[in-house]
């Protein structure tokens, strides 16, 4: 197959990850072959601290949650940006300086906005 | 033949690390007794040395409990997620000069992407073992893993600036080797902020919060036993050389020390990595753990503003002195 763009350096963690999942699998199991196995039902019922387990396991939760996981993608989007940003940041200079501060000064007016609204207060 | 060689590599750096894994809870619970001034582990073998051979032994005999109503593929998958994520890490870390399996050059975000993933084997491990603890440690374990991700993130973007490069190899290259060059020196903000946050991505105390035992039992691994719970533990020791790996090489010159060492060139790295993980159990020894609602204080009312000073200031400073 020749013209195929082959990385070479990504063979060895392709291979890494192969090995890893190999050896998770294949350790838990050889070792069903040793380990011994009496379940009866008081076992296999989940925990919760010697009680019956009672409704649903499964239940709702807090919508402070829900906030979190929103503004993480705010920042995390910037974050991206800014990887690429810092690695030619010398070639731009002072343009690139204020072009990602007005940048991350417009991320921030949200931020200061879920700030005074509470979402980052995990307790009223 | 390239590849045996590569698959050979990856089993030796394996063993040296699963090794390590071994005697990391080993030293852990050593270095923790003396500091409660306890003996720590005796009895198995000279002052307890066989002890983490013992304990794998112990855990791969267990039985292996799923329990009744649990989601049966993600329960049994989950903890194998954790650990792949969490060896991947390990093919682009270089320990010295060549001494890498992975030399690609988007190294740190590799790192970033392999260490956001392990949080997805935690949520499954959760959600799949259908019990109220496991729920919340895993619910509580996203909200901290993401909130932490950020200032983790945003506090390397200095070191990329100085570095101009992803490139774990080139990162230390370009750090020189005398002791005044480090990175430590002009990102101390930088530092401060990847250590508070290198504590909450790999769940330590004390921000050890998804397996809060005081409140959670054991958080997200509750309903985990024998060799699968053994396999958590893994991930996250091995999370924790990640990370001190990634502080070592972004902050403290990698494999660069005030003299070479004949014939083993890692040595400095090694040395480093074992004074970080000295950190992580010396904190373990001493501090109590934050409040859930302290800790998402820390992380985006504190940590992330003061990254973002950070860049401002590295960007500044490196305008001024061209």
């Amino acid at each position: 197959m020749s013209g195929l763009y082959l990385p070479k350096e990504y063979l060895a963690i392709l291979l890494f990850i192969v090995l890893g999942v190999g050896f998770g699998v294949v350790t838990l199991w050889i070792g069903q072959f040793f380990r011994m196995k009496r379940p009866y039902f008081e076992k296999l019922v989940a925990y919760e601290s010697g009680n019956p387990p009672t409704d649903e396991p499964r239940m709702r939760f807090s919508v402070k949650f829900y906030l979190i996981a929103i503004l993480f993608i705010v920042f995390d989007v910037e974050a991206i940006y800014l990887y690429s940003w810092a690695l030619v940041y010398d070639k731009l200079g002072m343009f690139a300086l204020v072009e990602m501060f007005i940048f991350i000064a417009l991320l921030l007016v949200g931020y200061f906005y879920g700030w005074k609204k509470g979402a980052l207060q995990w307790e009223k | 033949m390239q590849i045996l060689t590569i698959v050979l590599q990856i089993a030796i750096l394996l063993a040296i690390v699963l090794l390590h894994v071994a005697y990391a809870t080993y030293f852990e619970r050593k270095i923790i007794g003396h500091m409660q001034v306890r003996l720590g582990p005796m009895m198995v073998g000279y002052h307890g040395l066989l002890q983490p051979i013992a304990d794998g032994i112990k855990s791969f005999f267990k039985e292996d409990i799923v329990p009744e109503q649990a989601d049966r593929p993600l329960f049994l998958f989950a903890p194998v997620i954790c650990l792949v994520t969490m060896l991947t890490s390990l093919a682009v870390i270089p320990f010295a000069k060549g001494w890498v399996l992975a030399d690609i050059n988007i190294g740190l975000l590799f790192i970033f992407a392999m260490s956001s993933l392990a949080s997805y084997g935690v949520i499954l491990a959760g959600w799949a073992s259908n019990s109220k603890y496991t729920f919340l440690g895993g619910l509580r374990s996203m909200a901290q893993v993401i909130s932490y991700e950020l200032p983790l993130g945003l506090s390397l973007v200095g070191v990329m600036m100085l570095s101009g490069s992803l490139n774990l190899t080139t990162i230390v290259d370009s750090q020189g080797s005398s002791f005044s060059s480090m990175y430590l020196f002009p990102q101390l903000i930088g530092f401060f902020v990847f250590f508070v946050a290198m504590l909450a991505e790999t769940n330590r105390v004390p921000f050890d919060l998804p397996e809060a035992e005081t409140e959670l039992v054991s958080g997200y691994i509750t309903e985990y036993s024998g060799m699968r719970y053994a396999l958590f533990f893994m991930a996250e020791y091995i999370g924790m050389m990640v990370m001190s790996s990634i502080g070592t090489i972004c902050f403290l010159g990698g494999w660069n020390g005030p003299f070479e060492v004949p014939f083993f060139p890692p040595f400095w790295f090694i040395l480093k990595v074992y004074g970080f993980l000295f950190l992580f159990i010396w904190i373990r020894a001493t501090l109590p753990r934050y409040r859930y609602d302290q800790l998402m204080a820390l992380g985006w009312k504190l940590l992330l503003p003061l990254a973002l000073l950070n860049i401002f200031l590295t960007g500044l400073f490196k305008i001024l002195v061209h």
